[in-house]
């Protein structure tokens, strides 16, 4: 299939040369690249050794497409950064991921999504578990309004993953540690989480997702509230949580894609563009409005 | 001239006064508008509050000493014999010679003295009235020549009037702390002359309430007994059961409205549960007394139970779902405060709905949840007429719902209705009862509004 939509796309470029449109039918021709009205996904959207699977999804709120046709692959263990103007459903996409979209009423989600060969779409699928498996990281941080020690503590309480008191102890401690915050709130874990600093917000979320141990962490735009030092801070931590977990993160920054992400895909107006290496999608786009946008001519 | 014409004359001038202001600044700036301070209306503006505010100040305070002197003009004139009566009689003929000049029924004969001073009051009412059509009137046109002078380019009209605005405003907030103070004062003046009458601690902490004195000094019961702790009783006992009914079914009431119901259902039920608290109390009253009561009567025969046809559970309940609304909307309103991030936060980390609003919703609305069911309550202590109209009069001391109690407001209003001497302690007990009732809620309401205001800060 990888071959297929990879002769899609040569097609495409016979096309375009075909077309009159284009401003440098040479400059196209020698980097063989994929023209820019052209909506098939160019890359590798599909990995080896996968977590989760999507394939042709189509999310629409209403009567209003927002996903068209997306197919990707979230490879074990491996960073895939989500990268593309706003409005071209990043967010929507991740959203499919964990079922966040159905608590939107007028979300409707087509297609195939699996994760380790269960289809999180199937009827039999308890959303409540998979949710508990695929953990949620938000754009702002959001702690609850309760001390340090229930903010992490909440998802083991709510699905019983603890006996007592002594293993509660050492979830909260084993997940703050993890998320490199152990240090600064281990005198205060009484007090609310509210209370922190907006960086240190952000990684109570990320503990408060890690303690329910989940396989996949989905990150909206986690650093698009912070400062640049509590970024750098975050992106450290997700490298390091790269051994244990698959991580899923949507960001504006091409930069903070570069330095965190193995893969990444790039999304335009509900289309996934692109897909491929971080570094061969950022050096060597193989599609016009990946090169346009990390060009910076839009965005 | 007749006051309503002197005021539609009034606004008349007022109008033309904002014509003739901003054709006046757009004159003086020789066709170049934006020369001008401030923009041609708010010259307009400037003008007619010139024009007003003067002129009714003498209006209103011309109509507020009117009465007074011309009574004192009238009283000069009666003959001698009349003049020197004593106060309480001469108060009495002045009533007569009033109630004769605006033709209604008067106590006595009307002899030819009372004819003359009413012709006196009459002519003397007349004078006065076109005295002050033309004084405001002048007033009026002075101030609008005098503002009408003063616009130049340079005047800054817009600061002006947006300044008088200002002022405008604090009036009438004023106006409403003074009437709050006043209603205080008034009550507190009363209730003092009753502690007088009756130690407080006898009033406070007595068990016994029954103000009926007997006319006679050497009548059995002579002197009532003013111990208001069965009212109180009473009070907190119907309150408690209609906070029993109003908490749980407003709090999911809100909960189902803002996490479950959709837009359609929404739209449709809030209105509808708002209706509830548009029902006259009175309604609610002889709901409680005709419909409510025999059925629980009769239930409780065939259970064997006796239930009072006045009995504090009935009236609690009826009460009860009056309050819905307040503490549904209240609950309902902070309960949408939540932001939406902490729903997705915490189903995004598994829970279910009912486990969200449980230990997320709940907790973080609950400051004003608890503002809500404050503010219900200081309405449920001072409701009336369902309380007189079901609740007995008997003021029983028991903490059984089954049986009849009276409340503070019940007892204020029996000691207040019909004729009544205003210097017995047993009228006086209204507004020491009042006095407490009034602390009472404004303590909860204080309580409540600081409960309230700190909630909001927390997500701003
Ligand atoms: N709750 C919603 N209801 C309707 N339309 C939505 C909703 N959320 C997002 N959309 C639309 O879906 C498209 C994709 O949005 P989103 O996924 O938030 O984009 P991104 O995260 O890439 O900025 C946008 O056009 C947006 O207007
Ligand atoms: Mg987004």
């Amino acid at each position: 299939m990888v071959d297929t939509i990879i002769t899609q796309g040569q097609t495409d470029v016979i096309g375009a040369m075909d077309n009159s449109e284009i401003d440098n039918p040479a400059e196209v021709e020698s980097k063989a690249i994929t023209h820019r009205d052209a909506r098939d996904t160019v890359g590798e959207p599909f990995s080896k050794d996968p977590r989760m699977t999507c394939r042709n999804v189509n999310v629409f709120y209403g009567e209003k497409q927002a996903i068209h046709d997306v197919s990707l692959d979230i490879g074990a263990n491996e960073v895939i950064a989500m990268i593309g103007p706003s409005g071209c459903g990043k967010s929507t996409f991740l959203r499919c991921l964990n079922r966040m979209n159905d608590t939107v009423d007028s979300c409707r989600v087509e297609g195939n999504i699996h994760m380790n060969n269960d289809d999180i779409y199937n009827k039999s699928m308890d959303v409540v578990l998979l949710r508990a498996r695929v953990g949620m990281v938000f754009q702002k941080p959001n702690p609850f309004p309760k001390s340090i020690y229930d903010n992490i503590a909440y998802g083991p309480r709510i699905h019983g993953l603890t006996k007592n008191k002594v293993e509660l102890d050492e979830v909260v401690e084993s997940s703050l540690k993890r998320a490199g915050l152990w240090t600064e709130v281990k005198d205060r874990l009484d007090q609310p989480g509210t209370g922190l600093s907006g960086g240190q917000q952000q990684r109570l979320c990320i503990a408060r997702a890690i303690a329910v141990s989940p396989d996949v962490i989905l990150m909206d735009e986690p650093c698009s509230a912070l400062d640049p030092i509590a970024t750098a801070h975050i992106e450290d931590l997700i490298d390091e949580l790269r051994q244990n977990f698959t991580i899923a993160i949507v960001t504006h920054s091409m930069q903070q894609a570069a330095r965190v992400s193995q893969r990444t895909a790039y999304f335009h107006l509900g289309y996934l563009i692109e897909v491929g290496q971080t570094d061969q999608v950022f050096t060597n786009p193989k599609h016009q409005l990946t090169e346009d946008y990390i060009t910076g001519r839009f965005g | 001239m007749q006051l309503t014409t002197l005021l539609f004359v009034l606004l008349l001038l007022s109008s033309l006064a904002y014509y003739f202001g901003r054709k006046r600044a757009v004159s003086v700036s020789g066709g170049e508008v934006k020369d001008l301070h401030s923009r041609p209306g708010y010259y307009g503006f400037y003008t007619v509050l010139w024009c007003l505010l003067p002129s009714l100040l003498v209006f209103s305070s011309w109509l507020a000493m009117e009465g007074q002197i011309v009574t004192q003009l009238v009283v000069q004139d009666l003959p001698e014999q009349i003049r020197t009566l004593p106060d309480s009689q001469l108060s009495l003929v002045i009533n007569d010679i009033k109630n004769t000049a605006n033709g209604s029924i008067v106590s006595g004969k009307v002899n030819s003295d009372i004819e003359a001073a009413v012709s006196h009051y009459k002519s003397l009412y007349n004078t006065s009235r076109a005295a002050l059509a033309v004084l405001v009137l002048l007033v009026a046109i002075i101030g609008l020549s005098i503002s009408l002078k003063k616009i130049s380019p340079s005047q800054r009209a817009r600061n002006a009037v947006e300044n008088i605005l200002k002022y405008l405003l604090i009036a009438c907030s004023t106006i409403a702390i003074f009437t709050t103070i006043g209603i205080v004062l008034s009550v507190l003046f009363e209730a003092i002359r009753f502690f007088q009458m009756i130690p407080p601690i006898d009033f406070l902490f007595g068990l016994n309430w029954s103000p009926q004195t007997a006319i006679r000094a050497d009548q059995v019961g002579s002197s009532g007994s003013f111990g208001a702790i069965p009212l109180f009783t009473g009070t907190m006992l119907i309150s408690f059961i209609a906070l029993l009914v109003a908490v749980p079914i407003g709090l999911m009431a809100a909960i189902y409205l803002s996490e479950y119901a959709n837009s359609k259902v929404r739209a449709v039920v809030k209105p509808l549960l708002e209706v509830l608290a548009g029902i006259p109390t009175v309604v609610y009253g002889f709901f409680a007394a005709l419909t409510v009561a025999p059925l629980f009567r009769e239930f409780g025969t065939s259970w064997g139970l006796e239930i009072s046809s006045e009995s504090a559970l009935v009236t609690g309940l009826v009460m009860g779902v009056m309050i819905i609304p307040f503490v549904s909307s209240l609950s309902d309103d902070v309960i949408n405060a939540v932001p939406q991030a902490m729903r997705d936060g915490s189903y995004g980390l598994g829970a279910t709905q009912s486990e969200t609003i449980r230990r997320v919703i709940i907790p973080a609305a609950l400051p004003g949840i608890v503002g809500g069911v404050l503010l219900a309550a200081s309405r449920a202590i001072g409701e009336t007429m369902i309380v007189v109209m079901a609740a007995g009069l008997a003021a029983n001391l028991t903490a059984n719902p089954l049986e009849a109690v009276t409340t503070v407001t019940v007892q204020i209003v029996t000691l207040l209705v019909g004729d009544q001497e205003f210097d017995s302690a047993k009228t006086l007990a209204a507004f020491a009862l009042g006095l407490m009732l009034f602390v009472t809620t404004l303590f909860l309401n204080v309580i409540a509004l600081h409960v309230v205001r700190k909630y909001r800060e927390q997500y701003e």
